[in-house]
């Protein structure tokens, strides 16, 4: 279970570029929910992520996860905690390790980094198995660099890497905008089975409005740091793409003109 | 002209070969610990000036004070360490840049390894102690297989440590912190660990010198960093053309001694011309240069906006003519 209990936090304080980018933000996420965020840039959907994950400490508030407060934890501290998956591909992975290097760095997250070998012949057999599930071909490629590999692949390794320890919370923030819409639908396949097979408690940050709606059994839309939609259930199953704009333009107060969510 | 080529005497070449080869081996040692951080941390380390003549100071003042030569190395190695975990602290936590921090060490080492040595040299004690590491033409050869000996054992305990569990979070760490952050690496400790494993072979490598040359200096190290980047890209360039693809990390390491030796065969043979020595730090600078830069050029040649308005000027040249000659 997730809690964000009142968050606060402003870029810049003082400042005149001062940027009230969460103001008492509550969302609570039950086991096994699977919550999808959308909102217009700088409405604080990704912000909330940096948030959970530690990227830097909130001005005020409280994050609890199973009723443990994580909010004085460092990023690598509560990273024991979470499964991140990024926007860029890029960003999850060492593009200059092997393949079972990255995800040997994974399996071990939580734990002591020993004097033992990096990866074991055993490990690198059940590697093969969760790079079987990607049906990618990655299983045969164990040793090439990940740098070699194609942006939806390097997602979609990141992707298992989050989860082959299960976290308590996955997070992932607009991890298919960088790839082209078929490679984005594969991803967003494998996220579904993944979060379903494993029963992951999971935030998905997106800018597409289909998929926010498709993905998922909730759907929390954001504005000026604020949540100012929280949709579940049976309402959210009902939802149209065309209702969501509409409840858009709603809370922005008419002037909703985001190009990268109209296109999409 | 026909005089200064008959002054060159080449059995004078020969003889300084193997001496050449020795101290390419000694400085090997540090150019590993500048890949260390340079490579596998990407971390632009200036502490390495410093932490060569510390381990030379240490070295020498044990061995004054009736120390084991082959014990003062190990103090080399643990002072090489501390210089490390300082330039480690300054930068992870007083946040200080990386190269600032490195050259703040640097810098303040530059008064402690004075103050070790109460003077800006000090003379290996050659009557009272026997050193294993000597430049001493007789013994040349022992030296010679004794710093292959520990060049080996050092390229294989790096290898083994950056393949454990907390080497492979040290090369994640330089590669993309971030991910390492989130995977729950703390990158600052492995920052730490990575440049005090770093200044430590470099201190070694300082020590050994001073054993092998008879003496330390405070000034020793000056111009360290740039010999060892030095030995880590000719290592790189040799490897690239000789193995290519094949480039494992035991022969990326061994690429790196390689790389040291070549220069102090560089070295060897620009003095025997009669290069002036002063000129030395000139010259390596500008080897360094002409390698860092090398890959820069290849790259805009392919790939420049002044190489397409060359090739473009030509071919509407080219069209202009054949319309003509149809004329």
């Amino acid at each position: 279970m997730l809690e964000i209990r009142n968050i606060c936090k402003t870029f810049n304080a003082g400042t005149i570029n001062e940027k009230v980018a969460l103001s008492n933000v509550s969302i609570t996420l039950n086991d096994g929910d699977f919550c999808t965020v959308i909102g217009g840039n700088g409405a604080g959907k990704s912000t909330i992520m940096n948030a959970v994950a530690g990227v830097w400490p909130i001005d005020s508030g409280m994050i609890l996860v199973d009723g443990t407060d994580v909010s004085g934890l460092s990023e690598y501290q509560r990273a024991p905690f979470f499964g991140r998956v990024f926007q860029d591909p890029r960003t999850g992975t060492a593009g200059d390790m092997q393949i079972d290097e990255n995800l040997a760095l994974a399996a071990r997250r939580g734990q002591r980094r020993t004097l033992r070998w990096g990866v074991t012949r055993k490990e690198q057999e059940k590697y093969k198995e969760y790079l079987k599930t990607l049906d990618l071909g990655l299983e045969d490629r164990l040793t090439a660099k990940v740098g070699l590999l194609s942006g939806g692949q390097r997602q979609a390794l990141t992707l298992i890497m989050a989860t082959m320890k299960k976290p308590k919370v996955l997070l992932l923030d607009e991890h298919t905008a960088a790839l082209d819409p078929k490679t984005a639908s594969k991803v967003l396949a494998a996220t579904d089975r993944i979060v379903e097979e494993n029963r992951l408690t999971t935030l998905m940050v997106t800018h597409n409005m289909r998929d926010a709606i498709q993905h998922g059994n909730r759907l929390i839309m954001m504005n000026e740091g604020k949540v100012a939609l929280d949709i579940s259930g049976e309402a959210k199953k009902k939802l149209t793409v065309e209702d969501l704009l509409h409840k858009f333009e709603e809370v922005t107060g008419g002037s909703f003109a985001n190009d990268r969510m109209l296109l999409s | 002209m026909a005089a200064y080529f008959s002054s060159l005497n080449p059995i004078a070449l020969w003889n300084a070969a193997p001496g050449g080869i020795a101290q390419g081996l000694i400085w090997g040692i540090m150019a590993l610990g500048v890949y260390t951080t340079f490579r596998v941390l990407n971390f632009a380390d200036m502490t390495v000036d410093g932490s060569f003549s510390l381990g030379g100071a240490v070295a020498v003042m044990l061995m004054l004070n009736g120390f084991n030569p082959s014990i003062v190395l190990f103090a080399s190695l643990g002072a090489g360490l501390l210089a490390g975990l300082i330039t480690g602290i300054l930068h992870t936590k007083l946040g200080i840049p990386d190269i600032l921090a490195g050259i703040l060490t640097q810098i303040s080492l530059y008064s402690i390894n004075l103050n070790i040595m109460g003077k800006a040299n000090q003379a290996v004690p050659i009557n009272s102690v026997r050193v294993f590491f000597t430049s001493n033409i007789r013994y040349l050869g022992q030296t010679l297989a004794l710093t292959l000996v520990v060049d080996v054992i050092i390229v294989s305990i790096i290898y083994w440590f950056l393949g454990t569990e907390l080497g492979s979070s040290i090369r994640a760490t330089g590669i993309n912190p971030d991910m390492s952050r989130a995977q729950g690496i703390d990158t600052n400790k492995m920052k730490i660990l990575a440049l005090m494993l770093g200044n430590g072979l470099v201190a070694l490598s300082g020590g050994i010198l001073s054993e092998y040359q008879g003496f330390a200096d405070v000034k020793m190290g000056q111009g360290s960093i740039v010999i060892g980047l030095a030995a880590v890209i000719i290592g790189e360039v040799l490897a690239e053309a000789l193995v290519g693809k094949r480039l494992n990390f035991v022969m990326r390491l061994s690429f790196t001694i390689i790389g040291a030796i070549i220069y102090y065969m560089v070295y060897v043979f620009v003095l025997w011309l009669k290069f002036p020595a002063d000129d030395m730090k000139l010259l390596t600078a500008i080897v360094v240069a002409a390698f860092l830069a090398v890959p820069y050029l290849k790259e805009k040649r392919v790939n420049s906006f002044s190489g397409l308005q060359k090739r473009n000027a030509r071919l509407q040249a080219e069209s202009l003519n054949n319309d003509k000659e149809a004329e």
